[in-house]
């Protein structure tokens, strides 16, 4: 059918849409349904475990509540400037729509580094996958804590670093998703660069190296595929993708961070 | 990005946007070879891609499963290229043929291939909601199906289709260095293909269905693509995060799934505290909504073709899309029938059961309803027909074993043997494959615009119909005599087996069958790709039926309707309506055709 030309009917070919909004939207809202059951099902397997284990450990402190509480303001703004820049594209303000964003690029990537740094701390005072060891040549912990933790309850790092890391990636696509709803083509070269850049990151985040390669393969595909200037309905879909991701860390932080902790001693 | 606009609701669809979206796609259709067939994101190419894959998914099933058959009655036999099929290998051979079947034909043809293909012409779209999505969807399915090859070449993963630790999250059990990790990466980009596909189909049947297509006026095959898509979408992310954590136990040495103190092989495994129980809740609660997953759109099929060729509206419309939805809401709450026999409280073990009992009932209002829909109908026997009734045939006979095995006092008796084997290939393995044959030969002059051979598609449904009874049926007897599954062959086995030595001849009558159903199977392909080439042109609305897609050229234009969105007037199954000449009422006929 090679000299078939699409017309394109309107939108009043159609029967009425359901929930009175565009598909990129109910698209996102199933997408988002089924990612609940993805975390879901992980923080199943962290009561299960946790339920099972008697003696379930409690090494988190004051500073490590401090400093998740610190990545929980950040995650928090994050959403604000992200409602902020919903707001300004519903205006037609293409600048600050633009502003807000990358504010909230900026202050999910604090997110992250403060997350990277947190894990970086804990693995070198012994809080490990067996994996590790393997992969980065560590030292002994220097917390007896943390070590006690590993040796007696695998499950404890576990599931923590299943769980905040399945997170951070979802941090990490955030942004990366963001950077190309805010910047478009733009964004290939500063992502290529920021990959580059995690090549001599410390400890396990020298990886992160190939989920920001992984993640401009996609981006490059997706815009060069489609050349478009994103609209406003664009920017309310990256938003609520993004509000998503700060929901399950309002999850997480209080079932990981909260409940192993000790604050007496 | 951020311009104010006041565009209708679905200004953001590709297929509806005629800006600068999908500018290849939406203006004319592509010329180039690649664009075409190869990166399309035609929903009907795309379609058919699925169902090819599918089809070669389902021979190298069925190439394991005779290579299965001949290992449990003559295991000395040397096979050419293989040698002699160790039982180890058979472990392997049971584990690919249940995964290809279940993930790679299963819950690719019927959904992901005809659904494709079907459910946007059959709402009056001129595509999916997001074409890109779906190409992608198509090739990530793709790149699992390699990957789930390479496993196949390389170290066969022995841990069945269900994966269960601690069997395959050591990896040092077995000889499965990373057979094993290439099962997971497979089936984690299955699960995020399925993800890709299901919120696909959801938002298209929610959004673009055309002018005066309710959703009770949409034909039953689009109810149930619909909810297999709800299924799908909440089932597969389950699946995913149980994936990663049991690779994460494989590589590194986590211990999600791994008790303590386990000495493999002569060495203590580092693993400590975990529980196998986890995988099997997070597996079956993705793997009992899979199961309807295979089935429900076969379900839609056989409602289809049951009216169409009976020439009477589908009995209680309405029964069968509430019934499809119990079925699709039930689903979810059973998935600890699958773990009787791995110990539960009794309460838990009743309240399962319960609900799973309880899936019997809309289960029953569908066959009643089909049964119904023929009884006094003006039934045409052709090809498509007799696999739709084969399918409710099937659906009934292994149906009816559920009921038994799923109370636990009878389950954990039964549960391990060949009962199981029969009572799951009857109603979701060879069932679902009856939907898919009659599928194929019901929409095989839409697709490629020639009609099928009648002649060779009745001899395929009996030998298949025939064949599929002669081997499944009397495993329910082996079942029974406690034939356990999941062993190599008995033969050599020795010992242990030998009280079952009286059941070889059976065996020998099972193996029979399977290969000259599996033969058999030759008819099917050459009838297709013969018809392909060579069969009768199809007129545009071969077998008299409703549905829209019945009303475009066959096989379709680039664009489904030609630019001209259909208006629908009526429902799908206006078969013999009193006053009017026709037997049918088209769902474009104007609405004044009623003569009452």
């Amino acid at each position: 059918m090679a000299d078939a030309v699409v017309v394109h009917p309107g939108a009043e070919a159609y029967e009425p849409s359901w929930f009175r909004t565009y598909s990129k939207k109910i698209g996102m809202w199933l997408f988002l349904l089924s990612d609940s059951l993805t975390f879901g099902a992980l923080l199943f397997a962290y009561s299960y475990n946790r339920l099972s284990t008697p003696g379930w450990p409690t090494p988190f402190h004051v500073e490590s509540i401090r400093n998740a509480s610190i990545m929980t303001g950040f995650l928090l703004t994050s959403s604000l400037t992200m409602v902020l820049a919903v707001l300004a594209s519903s205006r037609g303000d293409r600048a600050w729509t633009r502003n807000w964003l990358l504010a909230t690029m900026a202050f999910g990537a604090g997110f992250v580094l403060l997350h990277a740094a947190e894990w970086n701390k804990l693995i070198g005072e012994g809080l490990r996958w067996p994996l590790f060891q393997t992969l980065f040549d560590l030292q002994p912990g220097t917390n007896p804590e943390y070590v006690a933790a590993t040796r007696n309850f695998p499950q404890f790092g576990g599931t923590f670093f299943a769980l905040t890391g399945m997170h951070m990636l979802h941090v990490t696509i955030g942004i990366i998703y963001l950077g190309a709803v805010a910047l478009r083509k733009m964004w290939l070269p500063i992502l290529g660069v920021l990959a580059i850049l995690c090549w001599w990151a410390p400890g396990p985040f020298h990886y992160g190296f190939y989920v920001l390669l992984f993640g401009l393969a996609i981006c490059a595909i997706v815009l060069l595929l489609k050349p478009m200037d994103y609209t406003d309905h664009d920017i309310e879909v990256s938003g609520l993708y993004w509000h998503f991701v700060d929901l399950v860390w309002m999850f997480i932080f209080p079932l990981v961070y909260l409940m192993s902790t000790r604050i007496s001693s | 990005m951020g311009n104010v606009q006041n565009t209708p609701h679905r200004a953001d669809v590709g297929v509806v946007d005629s800006s600068v979206q999908h500018a290849a796609h939406a203006h004319a259709a592509p010329t180039g070879f690649i664009r075409k067939y190869i990166f399309s994101l035609d929903h009907k190419v795309i379609g058919l891609q699925y169902y090819f894959l599918a089809l070669a998914s389902v021979f190298t099933g069925l190439i394991l499963s005779v290579l299965m058959r001949i290992h449990l009655v003559w295991p000395e036999w040397a096979i050419p290229g293989i040698g002699i099929i160790k039982d180890e290998q058979y472990l392997g051979l049971l584990t690919l043929h249940g995964t290809f079947m279940v993930f790679f034909v299963l819950t690719t043809a019927p959904q992901s291939g005809f659904g494709n293909y079907f459910l946007p012409i059959q709402i009056g779209a001129a595509d999916m909601a997001f074409p890109v999505l779906n190409m992608l969807s198509f090739w990530t399915t793709f790149a699992a199906f390699i990957v789930m090859l390479g496993a196949f070449f390389t170290v066969m993963p022995i841990a069945g289709w269900t994966s269960y630790p601690t069997l395959s999250a050591l990896p040092n059990a077995g000889s499965l260095p990373w057979g094993q990790d290439l099962w997971l990466l497979s089936i984690a980009l299955f699960c995020a293909a399925s993800l890709m596909g299901a919120l696909n189909f959801i938002t298209t049947t929610l959004d673009l269905r055309c002018k005066g297509m309710s959703l009770w006026r949409m034909p039953l095959t689009c109810w149930t693509w619909f909810v297999t898509a709800i299924l799908g979408l909440l089932a597969f992310g389950v699946l995913l995060s149980g994936g990663l954590l049991l690779l994460l136990d494989r590589n590194a040495g986590t211990s999600f799934f791994v008790p303590g103190g386990l000495v493999v092989n002569g060495v203590q495994q580092r693993h400590e505290g975990g529980s196998p129980l986890l995988w099997q809740h997070l597996f079956w609660f993705f793997g009992h909504p899979e199961v309807y997953i295979a089935i429900l759109p076969g379900m839609g099929v056989a409602s289809q073709l049951l009216s169409t060729f009976s020439r009477k509206p589908i009995f209680g419309y309405r029964a069968m899309v509430f019934a499809v939805m119990a079925i699709g809401l039930l689903g979810f709450m059973v998935w600890g029938h699958h773990m009787f026999m791995s110990g539960m409280s009794p309460y838990t073990a009743f309240a399962f059961s319960l609900m799973t009992m309880a899936i019997g009932v809309p289960s029953a209002i569908k066959t009643f309803n089909w049964l119904g829909t023929m009884w006094r109908g003006k039934i045409r026997f052709y090809t498509p027909m007799l696999f739709a009734i084969g399918f409710v045939s099937l659906f009934v006979s292994g149906g009816l074993s559920g009921p038994f095995l799923a109370q636990p006092t009878l389950d954990i008796p039964l549960h391990d043997t060949f009962f199981v084997v029969a009572h799951f290939h009857l109603i979701m393995g060879v069932a679902a494959i009856f939907g898919i044959f009659a599928a194929t030969y019901y929409w095989f002059p839409k697709m490629f615009g020639r009609m099928m051979s009648e002649s060779l598609g009745r001899l395929h449904f009996w030998f298949t119909f025939v064949g599929t009874y002669a081997i499944f049926m009397p495993m329910h007897y082996e079942g029974m005599a406690g034939r356990p599954r999941r062993y190599g062959s008995m033969v050599v086995a020795g010992g242990l087996f030998n009280r079952l030595a009286a059941l070889m001849p059976l065996e020998k009558f099972i193996s029979i069958a399977a290969f000259v159903t599996a033969a058999a199977q030759l008819i099917f392909v050459i009838n297709l790709f013969w018809s392909m080439k060579k069969g009768e042109k199809a007129p545009v609305n071969p077998w008299e039926a409703t549905t829209l897609e019945w009303t475009i050229p066959s096989p379709p234009p680039h664009d489904n309707f030609a630019g001209n969105t259909p208006v629908v007037n009526h429902g799908p199954y206006e078969y013999s309506v009193p006053g009017v000449e026709r037997d049918y009422v088209m769902q474009t006929d104007p609405a004044s055709v009623h003569a009452h």
